[in-house]
């Protein structure tokens, strides 16, 4: 028994399986991305073959390898000592004492709205008009060296950071676990370090991996305060031998400890988070 | 202390207008690179979506090398690098041009890569806090691959990552001072002569400083606006 809609409507072939294919649009674009790397870097790899001077190897190798060094330790000293500057500045945000929470604010507002490079320059080139008066109170011998006034405006720029992380970290453990240390009788320190500081931290893990990373980036700049860490040591053959190769050689430092350094990280979060359902 | 307030005036005697052109320079690179690396960003995420294993790996490639470059030495490379290459290709075509590369276009692509990268990687983020069903909702109501980004995933995916992407931007009006370093006159650069001339250190770097930290203060009105007004729709 024919029906009307069946009469009216046509029947249609059935659509199409969907079948994957096999060169669709995103893998044209995708080989053609892929062989554009791969042209780049082969254009690099010949580019700094053909620029290969042992005498420049010679002359500015072991300067590179100094200025990794530098780059390591200026970043590994900063974050450390940010970490510990931090840690005032993030109780002093969280404190319901205004005298406490607005000079913090603002100590953190002024430090994360500016330009590192503005404030090392502030910093190195800035202080030298109080000569006299740093002289007098026994700081000039501090700032009158680039090194240390690289560390310190690192060090203050990461503790900025560091103390907004750590003050979310610690805000985004749960008011409920601080309550059940104090049903189970726990005292202040007790309930930080047994309760608080292991889920804070973990929080925390990643944000601090980051700001380590860009602390690192970061600490790039004071290549132009004529302290000798990889750009400082690039700018320096640069400066003398006009040759463009050695910004292309520290791209590749720069990328090579920021890959390590990340890897480094990420086996430590798993490392330190495989107790947590993934 | 007069004296040295009224160097920061405007007109003859004062530093006012050159400082002003600077906050326009960094300002005008801002907003100029902001487009550009949006819509660089979110095509890169759309592909780092994509089933294709090749695909997803030459946007790997870019975002790691960019988000792992300092920005100072990718500044660099692009602004010396271009150069080189344009002249290169200019010396194979048998032509012999001195050319300069514009400091500001040179700091346009060098923040705009940088910016693409990173907002590649908050774009796919939010890409995937959208539930699956959302994006085979479009193929299934007869809209097109693009209907569905334009129409669907879009208007959810601006809610979720603004946060991400407004911290992103007052990086970016951070990183325009490393653009001084090629010489365009930002705020940073015009500092750095007028202090040749005055020797007025401290009180132009602190200048500089607050300038930036007003750009920033600014920023933070600005997105606190955009963000009202994107979750105007949105329960209380």
């Amino acid at each position: 028994m024919m029906t009307g809609a069946a009469t009216l409507i046509p029947a249609r072939k059935p659509p199409r399986l969907a079948r994957k294919a096999r060169l669709g649009k995103a893998r044209i674009i995708g080989v053609c991305l892929v062989a554009l790397w791969m042209l780049a870097g082969i254009g690099l790899g010949l580019y700094l073959a053909g620029g290969w001077d042992n005498g420049y190897v010679a002359k500015y190798g072991p300067r590179y390898l100094h200025g990794i060094g530098t780059t390591i330790a200026l970043v590994g000293l900063s974050v450390i000592l940010g970490a510990v500057l931090s840690v005032p500045v993030a109780f002093a945000r969280m404190s319901k004492n205004p005298f406490l929470s607005l000079p913090a604010s603002a100590y953190v507002y002024l430090l994360r709205g500016t330009p590192l490079i503005s404030q090392l320059f502030l910093i190195y080139y800035g202080l030298g008009t109080f000569h006299k008066q740093l002289e007098a109170v026994g700081l000039w011998v501090f700032f009158s060296s680039a090194w240390n006034c690289a560390l310190f405006a690192l060090t203050l720029n990461t503790s900025a950071y560091q103390a907004e992380i750590l003050r979310g970290a610690l805000q985004s453990v749960s008011p409920n676990q601080r309550e059940a240390a104090v049903a189970l009788g726990l005292r202040g320190l007790m309930t930080l370090r047994k309760i608080i500081l292991p889920q804070a931290l973990v929080v925390a893990l990643r944000p601090y991996g980051n700001e380590i990373i860009l602390m690192l980036k970061g600490s790039a700049v004071v290549g132009l305060i004529t302290v000798y860490d990889v750009m400082g040591e690039t700018q320096y053959a640069y400066s003398h031998e006009f040759d463009l190769q050695f910004y292309f050689w520290a791209a590749i430092f720069y990328l090579m400890i920021v890959e390590v350094l990340r890897n480094i990280l990420a086996r430590l979060e798993r490392r330190l988070t495989r107790h947590l359902p993934q | 202390m007069l004296s040295s307030l009224s160097l920061l005036g405007f007109g003859a005697h004062g530093y006012g207008d050159e400082i002003a052109h600077g906050v326009l320079i960094t300002v005008a690179l801002s907003l100029a690179t902001l487009p550009c690396g949006l819509l660089v960003g979110f095509i890169l995420a759309l592909a780092k979506q994509s089933q294709d294993a090749i695909l997803r790996l030459g946007v790997d490639i870019y975002t790691t090398i960019f988000r792992g470059l300092p920005e100072l030495v990718t500044v660099f490379i692009i602004y010396y690098g271009m150069g080189e290459l344009i002249e290169y290709t200019l010396r194979l075509l048998g032509l012999s041009l001195r050319l300069d590369v514009n400091t500001f276009v040179a700091g346009l692509i060098a923040l705009s890569v940088v910016f693409s990268a990173y907002a590649c990687e908050i774009f796919v983020s939010g890409m995937k806090a959208i539930p699956a069903g959302q994006y085979e909702s479009g193929p299934s109501l007869g809209l097109s691959f693009v209907q569905t980004r334009r129409l669907i995933i879009l208007p959810q995916l601006i809610r979720i990552v603004l946060p991400g992407l407004a911290n992103q931007w007052l990086v970016l009006l951070k990183d325009t001072a490393l653009i001084s370093v090629i010489g365009l006159a930002d705020i940073m650069r015009q500092t750095h002569i007028i202090v040749h001339t005055t020797h007025k250190i401290f009180l132009f770097y602190l200048t500089a400083f607050l300038l930036y930290l007003a750009l920033a203060m600014l920023s933070s009105v600005a997105i606190r606006v955009i963000e009202a007004h994107v979750r105007r729709s949105e329960l209380a």
